[in-house]
């Protein structure tokens, strides 16, 4: 890559634009030198279409939950961009234990130190997790 | 608590780390240099590995390697540690920058603040060098950012601590003393072999050069095994893994290239410079592989014939590299 082909094209969502990445290309004389770019239009639009992709399940999940198919556990684990393993190993509990915990009716009745250890990994009180979707 | 310490931005966060790490102790090396004598450079591909539901890929050796394999073939005594509390690992970081020593430390960027929410996905590989405490604070320099930052204590414990794969467990590491002479032809040497042989090596179809085969197949295939969403999910993850994890475009071929440049001017060899002229076009191949990924996702077509014609911009780069390393592999020293 020569250093006029360094893309520039900034991201402009998410502060992505407040990144400007260092990439090494080579000069007039064919000699490699570091280059800030601002982004590139095609790893944009993968990054894009990631977090379009995240924002879209959580909508979905966001709709189940206030139809009352799934629990608050479900909302809150998609927004802060876990699956059920990773929650799992945060909490401390086996997968199975876990995807229970997605159906409302268990979810009523965790015990209060279990909601706590949720909301605690989620950054929100356990009001605001038990509250979600009323 | 702090040490004068000179940030310099780099494109990719492990190399970042080594460079910033050594030139803090009086070796100047740059990023480039760093990752050829540790062999950054690997391919990679896992179908049946699903990171976020889509399968997983990697452009980079293992996280570690690179600083490991520096300090070895430059004679630098190090020193890396894990921890089972975040108690003592705060406490042992706290005692180190204590001594004046920056620390390198490997961490989410999910719990990293300073980071554009844009790049904060659970990704727990990524290094940074802790360099200073003020307070409740630590002063942080991140190779891929353009300045210094800060983080406080509960958000860098988190950092520390997070779950999933690879578990950072408080990893740290940092230089405890350097040599007086450095014998720079033979950790270029290593790191070029090492390269070819872990490009060229590998029997099993998952890793090296076969891989990008194994990926290209895989690709051709995607419209029909898969929903049209996936298959555009699928080949975004493959262009986020080669052009966003601190690569700086490319899947590393440049950084590769601008070493081989850099180590063929040291030692004065012509045959290293021609090889890092080819590697750079080998890059470009690469760089319009994704510019074609991106298209074909945004157009949201799953035709079979923009997914065959993409499978096949792969393959030829895989091709030239197998050609490349095999005659990188038997270069005279």
């Amino acid at each position: 890559m020569k250093i006029n082909e360094v893309p520039q094209d900034p991201k402009n969502f998410k502060e992505g634009e407040n990144l400007r990445k260092l990439m090494y290309a080579v000069d007039k004389d064919g000699k490699y030198t570091g280059v800030n770019s601002a982004g590139w239009e095609a790893e944009n639009f993968a990054m894009k279409q990631a977090w379009d992709e995240v924002e879209q399940e959580l909508a979905e999940t966001e709709t189940k939950v206030k139809a009352g198919e799934l629990s608050p556990l479900a909302y809150f684990m998609q927004k802060t961009l876990m699956d059920v393993p990773l929650l799992a190993k945060y909490v401390g509990k086996w997968e199975w234990q876990v995807k229970r915990h997605m159906k409302p009716s268990v979810f009523q009745t965790l015990k209060p130190e279990t909601l706590q250890k949720y909301a605690t990994i989620f950054n929100i009180t356990v009001d605001e997790l038990t509250g979600f979707g009323k | 608590m702090g040490t004068e310490f000179k940030h310099y931005q780099h494109a990719h966060c492990e190399s970042g780390v080594t460079a910033n790490l050594l030139r803090h102790d009086g070796i100047n090396i740059t990023e480039p240099m760093a990752f050829g004598i540790g062999a950054g450079m690997f391919f990679g591909h896992l179908p049946f590995v699903k990171v976020n539901g889509t399968p997983g890929s990697t452009f980079r050796t293992w996280p570690g390697a690179i600083f490991k394999r520096v300090m070895n073939r430059l004679g630098v005594e190090m020193h890396t540690e894990r921890f089972r509390s975040p108690e003592k690992a705060m406490q042992a970081l706290d005692a180190v920058l204590a001594q004046g020593r920056p620390v390198g430390i490997l961490c989410s960027v999910y719990y990293l603040p300073f980071m554009p929410e844009a790049f904060r996905f659970h990704f727990n590989a990524h290094n940074t060098v802790i360099y200073g405490k003020e307070g409740d604070e630590y002063l942080v320099s991140d190779p891929i950012l353009e300045d210094v930052a800060r983080i406080k204590y509960d958000d860098l414990v988190k950092a520390r601590f997070a779950k999933g794969t690879p578990e950072p467990r408080g990893f740290m590491y940092y230089i405890k003393n350097t040599p007086a002479n450095i014998d720079y032809e033979k950790a270029i040497k290593a790191g070029i072999k090492q390269t070819s042989w872990f490009m060229l090596s590998p029997p099993l179809p998952w890793f090296g050069n076969s891989a990008i085969f194994l990926l290209a197949n895989r690709i051709k295939k995607y419209p029909q095994t898969l929903p049209p969403r996936k298959a555009a999910l699928y080949l975004g993850n493959v262009i986020r893994m080669q052009e966003e994890i601190g690569t700086g475009g490319a899947g590393f071929r440049f950084l590769h290239a601008a070493f081989l440049q850099e180590a063929g001017e040291m030692l004065k060899r012509d045959d290293l410079l021609r090889f890092s002229e080819e590697l750079t076009a080998i890059g470009d191949d690469w760089r319009n592989f994704a510019y074609h990924a991106a298209r074909i996702m945004k157009a949201r077509q799953s035709d079979l014939v923009s997914y065959d014609e993409l499978s096949g911009l792969l393959r030829i780069c895989g091709e030239k590299e197998k050609d490349f390393f095999k005659r990188m592999d038997k270069i005279k020293w």
